[in-house]
Formats: C-alpha cells, sequence, structure tokens
C-alpha cells in the first residue's frame, strides 16, 4: 500500500492503514529525534507525538505531499519546542541568578571552551563523539535543528527556514553558526590549541 | 594574499554559486586555506561520528502499540460528520439555496424561460457570494487579529492557541469553498483561496505559543503573500455583487490579475 493510499483509507476511518504509515516512517523519525534531543526517551516521546499530532491533522495533508516529509517536519517543530522548553527550564533550574529578561543567553562557546580537555585526553572516534555530542548540546535549540536537518538529512534551506519560522537568509546564518561552534568545539582534538588562523586576514 | 574567510568556504563546501569561482582560484593556489577547509570537512566527519542507536526492527510496530490507544476515531459517525461545524455553514449556505429556488420557482410563470433560469442561477450565486463572503470576512478577522498583536516586551511566549484553533476550522471550510470555486470555473477565486488556505495552515500548523520572533516571522508572512489585500479586494467585490448584482462572480478574474498585481 503506498503512502498515498495509506493515507486516503486513514481518512476514511481504517485505523490499520494509519498503522501502516506509523510501521513504515517511525525509524527515519527517530534518526531525527535522536540527533535532535541526544537521548532515546526524548526521541521515543518526539516520535510518538509527532505521529499523533500527525493523524489529528491528516486532514489538513495535502494529498499529492511526501507524507514522510510531512511528518518529520511536524517531528522537527515538536522537538525544536522540547528543546526550548527544556532549555528555558534548565536555565531556571541553574542559573536563578542569571535568568532576566532581555538578557542574551549564556554563551555556548564559553561553555565548550572551559570544559575542553587537552588534546591527549581527546582520542580515538568514541571520545571525538562523545565531544560533538556534547559540543551539540551547547547550541541553541534553532542551531541544533538547523544543523540535524542540514548536515544529516540533506533538507534545503527553505525548508529550515519554515521549521526556524524565520527566512532563508537566517537560516543561513544559523546553520553556519552551528558549524563554527562545533568547529571551536573540535578545534582542541582536530588541530593544536591556537594553530587555527584567524581567517580572513592577510597572511 | 588575502585568505578566503571561514563564512566564505562554509559556502563553497554548501555549493553557493556566489563568488564560487574566486574560491575554487584562491583554494587551487593557498595550501593554509585548503587546510581550513579541511578542517571545516573534519567537522562533519566528525559529526557523522556520533551513533544513532538502532532502534530495533519492530521499533515502528511498539510505536503503533504506544500511539493507537491514544488515537481519536477518523471515521466519524454521520450524525458527528453531518454536524461538524464548518459543514453545517456549507449546509446552511445550500439550505438557504434551495429555498431561494423554491420561491423563485414559486413566483416563475411555468414553464420557464431562458430568462427565468438566468435569474435562478443568480439567486443561487447570491447564496453562495454571502456565504463565501462571510468565510473571506472570518478569515481576515484571524490574519488581522495576528497582524496588529503587539507582543509585551520581554514577554517570552506568545499563545495563539485560539487562532490556531480557528485557522483549522476555517482551512476546512476553505476546501470546500475552494472546491465549488473550482466547479465552477472561477479562476480568480480559486487562486485567492489556495493562497488563503497556505497562509491558514502556516497558522494551523503553528505551535500553540510561540517566541516573539517566531510570532513576528509568522506576522512577515502574512504580510509578504499580500494576501489580507487579496481578501478584502475579493470581499468587496463579492459586497457589490451582493448588493448591486451588477458584478457576478465570474468577473472578478480580471479585477482578481489587478490585485495579483498588488
Amino acid at each position: 500500500m503506498s503512502d498515498a493510499v495509506a493515507v486516503e483509507r486513514t481518512l476514511a476511518g481504517d485505523r490499520e492503514a494509519y498503522r501502516v504509515l506509523v510501521e513504515r516512517h517511525s525509524a527515519f523519525v527517530y534518526r531525527l529525534a535522536y540527533r535532535m534531543t541526544g537521548n532515546k526517551e526524548d526521541a521515543e516521546e518526539v516520535v510518538q507525538e509527532a505521529f499523533l499530532r500527525a493523524y489529528q491533522k491528516l486532514r489538513q495533508f495535502a494529498g499529492n505531499a511526501n507524507f514522510a516529509t510531512w511528518v518529520y517536519r511536524i517531528a522537527a517543530n515538536y522537538a525544536i519546542d522540547r528543546l526550548r522548553q527544556r532549555k528555558n527550564e534548565d536555565a531556571r533550574r541553574e542559573l536563578p541568578s542569571r535568568v532576566v529578561e532581555g538578557e542574551p543567553e549564556t554563551d555556548p562557546l564559553a561553555l565548550v571552551k572551559d570544559r575542553a580537555p587537552s588534546p591527549e585526553q581527546l582520542a580515538g572516534s568514541v571520545q571525538l563523539a562523545a565531544k560533538m555530542k556534547e559540543a551539540l548540546g551547547t547550541l541553541t535549540p534553532a542551531e541544533r535543528t538547523a544543523i540535524v536537518m542540514r548536515h544529516w538529512d540533506g533538507c534545503g534551506i527553505e525548508e529550515i527556514a519554515a521549521v526556524l519560522k524565520s527566512n532563508t537568509s537566517a537560516a543561513k546564518n544559523t546553520v553556519f553558526r552551528a558549524v563554527q561552534k562545533l568547529r571551536l568545539a573540535l578545534a582542541p582534538f582536530a588541530e593544536p590549541r591556537g594553530a587555527a588562523r584567524a581567517v580572513g586576514t592577510e597572511s | 594574499m588575502k585568505h578566503v574567510t571561514e563564512e566564505e568556504l562554509f559556502q563553497y563546501r554548501e555549493g553557493d554559486q556566489k563568488g564560487r569561482e574566486a574560491v575554487a582560484a584562491h583554494l587551487g593556489e593557498c595550501a593554509e586555506c585548503r587546510g581550513e577547509l579541511a578542517r571545516l570537512e573534519a567537522v562533519f566527519a566528525a559529526l557523522d561520528a556520533i551513533p544513532v542507536p538502532d532502534p530495533g526492527e519492530d521499533y515502528g510496530a511498539r510505536v503503533w502499540r504506544q500511539i493507537a490507544p491514544r488515537l481519536p476515531e477518523k471515521g466519524r459517525r454521520w450524525w458527528e460528520v453531518f454536524f461538524a461545524p464548518q459543514r453545517l455553514a456549507v449546509a446552511g449556505a445550500l439550505a438557504a439555496l434551495v429555498i431561494v429556488a423554491f420561491y423563485a420557482g414559486r413566483v416563475t410563470k411555468q414553464p420557464p424561460t431562458p430568462v427565468d433560469l438566468a435569474k435562478q442561477n443568480q439567486v443561487r450565486e447570491r447564496v453562495l457570494i454571502v456565504a463565501v463572503g462571510e468565510h473571506l470576512g472570518k478569515s481576515e478577522m484571524v490574519l488581522v487579529e495576528l497582524s496588529n498583536a503587539q507582543p509585551a516586551s520581554g514577554q517570552k511566549l506568545i499563545n495563539i492557541a485560539a487562532e490556531q484553533r480557528r485557522a483549522e476550522n476555517l482551512v476546512e471550510e476553505n476546501r470546500l469553498y475552494r472546491q465549488t470555486a473550482l466547479e465552477g470555473g472561477d479562476k480568480a477565486m480559486v487562486s485567492t483561496l489556495d493562497e488563503l488556505e497556505r497562509v491558514l495552515l502556516d497558522v494551523a500548523n503553528s505551535p500553540d505559543a510561540v517566541t516573539p520572533a517566531q510570532f513576528e516571522s509568522i506576522q512577515k508572512r502574512i504580510a509578504e503573500h499580500g494576501i489580507l489585500l487579496k481578501v478584502r479586494v475579493v470581499r468587496q467585490e463579492l459586497r457589490t455583487a451582493e448588493t448591486g448584482g451588477k458584478s457576478q462572480p465570474a468577473q472578478t478574474d480580471s479585477t482578481a490579475k489587478e490585485k495579483n498585481k498588488a
């Protein structure tokens, strides 16, 4: 049964047809959810919520669109809301004195720099993966969403902008900012401290 | 020699065409910048090193078991379908149409002449005009409320759940009228309702509570489409058709071209 037929039959009241869609696309949505949230529990919750929301809004789904892309976008929207909510809760819990209306959020770069171990402490891909996972955790929800959608899922800038509720130029900048921060976090591992030159300078 | 900036390198890797040749030429002769590009590539390679745990072959089945009890019944009973609010509005318009057609038939001499039939068609169109006009009015109201709202300074989240629900209902109603316009061959109306649907869907698919930046972006998209202006123009045309009966909906095509220019 194709996705389009499964959607039609679900709308006609056939719940088993929706089971086909859930079983077919869960793993795909899970990969996005895991990369965005960074842990299994949250990822599983995002997947469930995405399919529940997709079911509730199925009448709004344009028949000629791709169901996988549509549910992916619902999951990304839910995951980014969840990341923002989590970030706000953490900020309230950990830094009550710093949460002031209008104050810019703590610079994740500073956090990465402070915690960065020496090159000797980092060795092998396991540590590298752990380091990158930690660096991903310091990105803002928008930056994390942008890099996940762009790098792993090859989404177009327009699609990323739609999820971030911004324009394409801002979305492009968000992806670049994420890459910059990740690069800085990786610097102690990939290159000796201070070795990276300030690009764009004369030599 | 002036090196390439990190952003230029990133855009080059992204496949951006702007200044591509210059960056490529510089990379050809500058080992330092090639090194920078390699370091940038290392970031993406490192990202790929992060494993995603395999949720297992039966993951889809597990998700289904978890969500199935929470899914509402999709196949609604006939009276629920019949009394759905968005359908009631259209049903009301159709009922009015039948009544008007009945009285039009009573006052028309038998057998009906082509002129009488034309009058009946006019009456039927007028009822539809009123119904579509009301729908556009309701849509305009939601979009105006969103466009004019000013979040309080320092407000972190703006609750748009009410507008979102109204937009959801309007989407379905919009589709029914669009279908009617399509069957009637009113291309201008179909085009306006198409655009309206996209904006309404945008609102309907937004989160219940949005940040000021997200809210501003919704407002921007409403403004970018110029949909409010288009809806107002069509409503005005419908009002003219409704009161004067001189302008028929089919005539909206030409004015719609003007409207699209706007």
